[in-house]
């Protein structure tokens, strides 16, 4: 195994240049699992850990080498929420923003976050860089819209941030644990309402009927907040496995989005 | 030397909460468990295991694994030189499949490589052909259809009596792993003279040496088990995993071989907890009086026998609880199907007895509008009564009723949990505010037998030395990780009045078997066998020094120290070495009655549990106990196991099942396998009762599996309390409160 250690982003992106196979080494807690149940066996490895240039962080662009630590206790409160679900102290130390997004799994937990706030993932190569907005970047299980070449450098959020921004997210356990469901609302004082949901589809999913109906409330009653329950759990594709029934995820995809308008609601 | 001095009592001795010589180790890194094991020029040993429940090899070729650099072994069936078969109780597994596969991940083949990535490779390259077949996988069609290992019928009193209140219930418990955090590995080293030493975490070396050898069709002084770190055990390690497999590979490479299993491999290379499915009727007098108790408990053993006989037999024998009533019929089936094999855990049957029973027993008090803790009460065995299954008289102590009375008197906690998203269920996920929980609280008692049962001779063997640099307590029992080398220790502080004393863990050569370490036996068997060895060896110096007393000093007569410790060993070392047996048992006539049992312990439970219902999300918040010990030899050892055990039953009860579909594991891995975190373990008050036992050490009982056989019960009883559902299967489930009546 070839291991290539970069000291710069020019660097990294002509060493992925000069070997579009290999693999990308961030925080290593997605890559080193499939190493270890020998599902790969990577032959050139790229280290991403020096690059400076993926650890800025800002109000609308957050490098994809930030670790799930540093996010914690970062601006964007759901962000942080989600960030301290994540695996246990030692992940979160090592893990990164990227990586998850890189990974794809229907279960990441940054990736409502990005759904909902219509963010863009900035990718970069030796030919130039490009911005890919979320539902067009995840396209599966496990798919994105990065090409051979290309390495994740940042997350591009929208001026317009949210009033409110809450994020849920529903496991067995109390922590270090993968979620059966999980929910980012996002409400603007103009009643503007953004819901995307994770874990329950292939890719997050943005519930938009529900989205709609309650932007138009501004002041919404018990009767409006179930409604927009219902919409959620309608819109949401899950399956059943060994972590929670198809059932239970469309149910608690609405209870947990109807939760998380109320605390915006309150507020 | 003649002193003036008194004798005095050695610190360290029973009753005081010394610390463990392998303590400090563990926590600061420092302890070689067996996975640490190393020796120049080892080999590592890989499985090849069929990833199908049911199939037949029909082509097997090891030619490509055999021709790889770096190879040195590549072993089949063929390759067994002694009888292909090994077993617990009895030898029905191959030690390696010869064609017929009967669950997920049986051990095929077997390579040895230069290192552990060599190996692995060379097991992808065995060439292996299989021909698919169905599994039977459904434990009631197993019953059907006659697969069954084991069949346990008790039938005790008239069989007419009847009660005006009747309640009726069917439970499921789903199959918990003991996932103790040491997987499977050891080191075998040859002798170069066709024998082995095995250095294994294993509960009982001399039953893994007399499976060996028979494995290998060599004599039984050709192998020599050494009880190498032991990283947990709960009952995966004492049935036999890689130690055969080791052995094999390690005389034929003549190297040394070492292997270690990886958790995936651990879920499907040990045996598991029964799972279990149980219908239970119980009918009382309008008073509360038991008068009838009926049940039918199926167990699914897997595709190999292990310890399923006993288990089926155990949960009859506490099928009614420690309750008295003179009528009942229970039948136990142990089936076999093609889904993983199921042997001993923790509690050994009487864990799923219980989550039916007291499920029950909430049920019948409610039915008859009593207290839930009155009714146990009104109807809890006090010593000289009849077990209500076998009929056995309880004449050891059985502190039922003081156990309930102290668990009711333990202050409940006041106060909500605050906000603190930590303290609430849901977690660090924040699914769940103050508002949406609702509060329940659910009681549980359990029974376990304690030691060996049912005619089996159980002994264990122990030597003590007294040499002239202290005094040396020689044992094959195995130290587990729950502190019996220094339980040992101090019962031979005491008894010899010498402080210095070392624990050594003989080989199977060097003494005879202790047992295993399981059944909650060790304390009172081996701690027996020391205190019984270390009593012979002070009258020896009594005798040999002419005195009436003796410590570190020497021998003392009527205060005076007359012969100096120097002076008492000029001659040689003084030792004495003991088979200790407990009390006779009987093995139960035709309607399973008789006097079984040789002692039990007995726990109870309250679980507080905050429950989210509208998500089906759940924190227990605190959990009281107050358990049965007979006399605490080490007081932080027995906090520890009841703490320890009272989690593991709250696993089983929210979070910890092996998810098996068609035959396979869907889960074998810490990500979904989920075990509770600090996060998820309550706080644990804790009382005990300390009623001497017949026959322990001091009057000590085993503490090891009571605090797991209630706690499960007492959290499930406390979502029911806080949702109002009946919910019968355990683990509960978010999707069984949050969605009631969906299919399980």
């Amino acid at each position: 195994m070839e291991v290539i250690h970069p000291t710069d982003l020019d660097e990294a992106l002509a060493a992925l240049a000069a070997h579009p196979e290999a693999v990308l080494l961030a925080g290593g807690t997605d890559l080193m699992v499939e190493v270890n149940f020998d599902q790969i066996r990577p032959e050139k490895v790229i280290l991403l850990r020096r690059l400076a240039e993926l650890q800025d962080v800002s109000r609308q662009r957050i490098g994809a080498g930030v670790t799930f630590r540093r996010l914690e206790s970062g601006d964007h409160q759901a962000l942080a929420q989600l960030a301290r679900t994540i695996g246990s102290p030692q992940i979160r130390a090592a893990g990164t923003l990227g990586g998850n997004i890189g990974t794809a799994s229907p279960a990441g937990d940054a990736l409502p976050f990005l759904a909902g706030l219509d963010a863009e993932i900035e990718l970069s190569s030796k030919d130039g860089t490009r911005r890919v907005r979320w539902d067009r970047f995840f396209l599966g299980v496990k798919q994105t819209a990065l090409r051979p070449g290309e390495l994740i450098t940042a997350v591009i959020l929208p001026t317009d941030l949210p009033d409110c921004q809450e994020f849920a997210k529903i496991g067995q356990r109390s922590a270090m644990v993968i979620s059966i469901a999980s929910a980012c609302v996002f409400r603007w004082r103009d009643g503007r309402t953004r819901v995307a949901m994770g874990s329950v589809g292939p890719t997050p999913i943005r519930a938009r009927q529900a989205e709609e109906m309650m932007s138009a409330e501004s002041n919404p009653g018990p009767a409006a907040l179930q409604e927009f329950a219902r919409l959620v759990s309608e819109e949401v594709r899950p399956i059943s496995d060994h972590r929670g029934t198809a059932d239970y995820r469309r149910h608690a995809s609405g209870v947990l989005a109807r939760r998380l308008l109320e605390r915006c609601l309150a507020k | 030397m003649i002193s003036q001095v008194d004798t005095r009592p050695a610190r360290g001795g029973v009753g005081e909460s010394t610390y463990r010589p392998d303590g400090i180790p563990k926590v600061d890194g420092t302890y070689t468990y067996s996975s640490d094991l190393y020796m120049d020029k080892m080999l590592f040993g890989v499985t090849l295991r069929c990833p199908h429940p049911k199939a037949t090899i029909i082509k097997l070729d090891i030619g490509p694994a055999v021709a790889m650099t770096g190879v040195h072994a590549v072993l089949t069936a063929a390759d067994i030189p002694g009888e292909n078969l090994f077993g617990l109780e009895t030898p029905d597994q191959p030690i390696l499949v010869g064609d017929q596969v009967e669950y997920e991940g049986q051990a095929v083949a077997l390579v040895a490589a230069d290192d552990p990535e060599i190996a692995r490779r060379a097991v992808e390259a065995i060439e292996v052909e299989y021909q698919v077949q169905t599994p039977l996988t459904d434990p009631e069609a197993a019953e059907e259809t006659d697969s069954v290992f084991h069949r346990v019928r008790c039938r005790r009193g008239p069989q007419d009596a009847r009660g005006a209140v009747v309640v009726e219930g069917y439970y499921e418990v789903g199959m918990q792993d003991q996932a103790p955090l040491g997987t499977e590995s050891g080191l075998a080293v040859p002798d170069g003279e066709g024998g082995v030493d095995l250095h294994i975490a294993t509960q009982w070396t001399h039953t893994d040496r007399d499976q060996i050898v028979a494995g290998l069709g060599v004599a039984d002084e050709a192998v020599r088990v050494h009880h190498a770190g032991v990283g947990g055990a709960f009952g995966a390690r004492e049935d036999v995993s890689l130690q055969i497999h080791l052995c094999l590979l390690a005389l034929y490479t003549d190297r040394p071989v070492k292997m270690e299993y990886s958790r995936a491999e651990s879920f499907v290379g040990h045996v598991h907890r029964h799972p279990a499915l149980i219908w239970m009727r119980h009918e009382a007098d309008p008073d509360g009086t038991l008068r009838r108790i009926e049940a039918k408990i199926i167990l699914d053993g897997g595709a190999y026998r292990s310890t399923s006989d006993s288990v089926i037999g155990n949960a009859v024998y506490h099928a009614a609880g420690p309750y008295r009533c003179d009528s009942v019929a229970v039948d136990g089936i142990a089936v076999r199907t093609n889904n993983p094999p199921c042997g001993a855990m923790r509690g050994f049957g009487a864990v799923q007895a219980c989550f039916g029973h007291e499920a029950q027993m909430d049920k019948l008090a409610d039915a008859l509008g009593m207290d839930r803790i009155d009714f146990r009460i009104k109807n809890a065995v006090r010593q000289g009564d009849p077990l209500a299954t076998s009929g056995q008289i309880i004449e050891t102590s059985a502190p039922v009723v003081d156990l309930l009375e102290r668990v009711r008197a333990m202050p409940l906690p006041t106060d909500l949990t605050g906000e603190d998203p930590r303290h609430l269920p849901g977690g660090t996920g924040l699914t769940t505010s103050l508002a949406e929980v609702s509060r329940g609280v659910g009681y549980a008692i359990g029974i376990k037998n304690l030691c060996f049962s049912a005619g089996f001779d159980d002994y264990a063997e122990a030597r003590v030395v007294i040499t002239p640099f202290g005094v040396e307590v020689h044992t094959a029992a195995v130290e587990v990780g729950q502190g019996l080398g220094e339980v040992c220790a101090q019962i031979a502080r005491t008894a010899l009045g010498i402080e210095d004393v070392v624990v050594f863990y003989d080989d199977t050569s060097q003494i005879g078997s202790a047992g295993s370490t399981s059944a909650s036996r060790q304390t009172q068997m081996t701690g027996g066998a020391v205190l019984e060895a270390a009593r012979m060896v002070r009258e020896l110096a009594l005798h040999r020094g002419g005195g009436d007393e003796l410590d570190s000093e020497g021998v003392w007569r009527k205060g005076r120290l007359v012969t100096t410790m120097e002076d008492l060993l000029a001659h040689g070392n003084l030792e004495y070495h003991t088979r200790f047996h407990h009390p006779p048992t009987d093995q139960p006539d035709e309607n399973g009655l008789g006097n079984l049992h040789v002692d039990w312990g007995f726990a109870v439970h309250r679980a507080v549990v905050d429950v989210d219902a509208e998500l089906g999300l759940f924190r227990v918040v605190q959990v009281d106990t107050v358990q049965d010990v007979g006399y605490m030899i080490n007081p932080r050892s027995v906090v520890g196991q009841i703490e320890g055990g009272t989690v593991q039953g709250i696993g089983l009860a929210t979070l910890e099942e092996i998810v098996v579909k068609n035959g396979i594991i869907q889960n074998p891995t810490f990500t979904d396998y989920l075990l509770p975190t600090f996060l998820d373990a309550p706080p644990i008050n804790v009382e005990v009762v300390e009623e001497p036992s017949a026959f322990g050490p001091f009057g000590a009982k085993g503490v090891g599996e009571p605090p797991t056989v209630s706690s499960t019960a007492a959290v499930v009883s406390a979502i029911r309390d806080a949702t109002g559902l009946e919910l019968n299967r355990t683990p509960v489930r978010p999707e069984h409160v949050a969605l009631p009546g969906s299919p399980i």
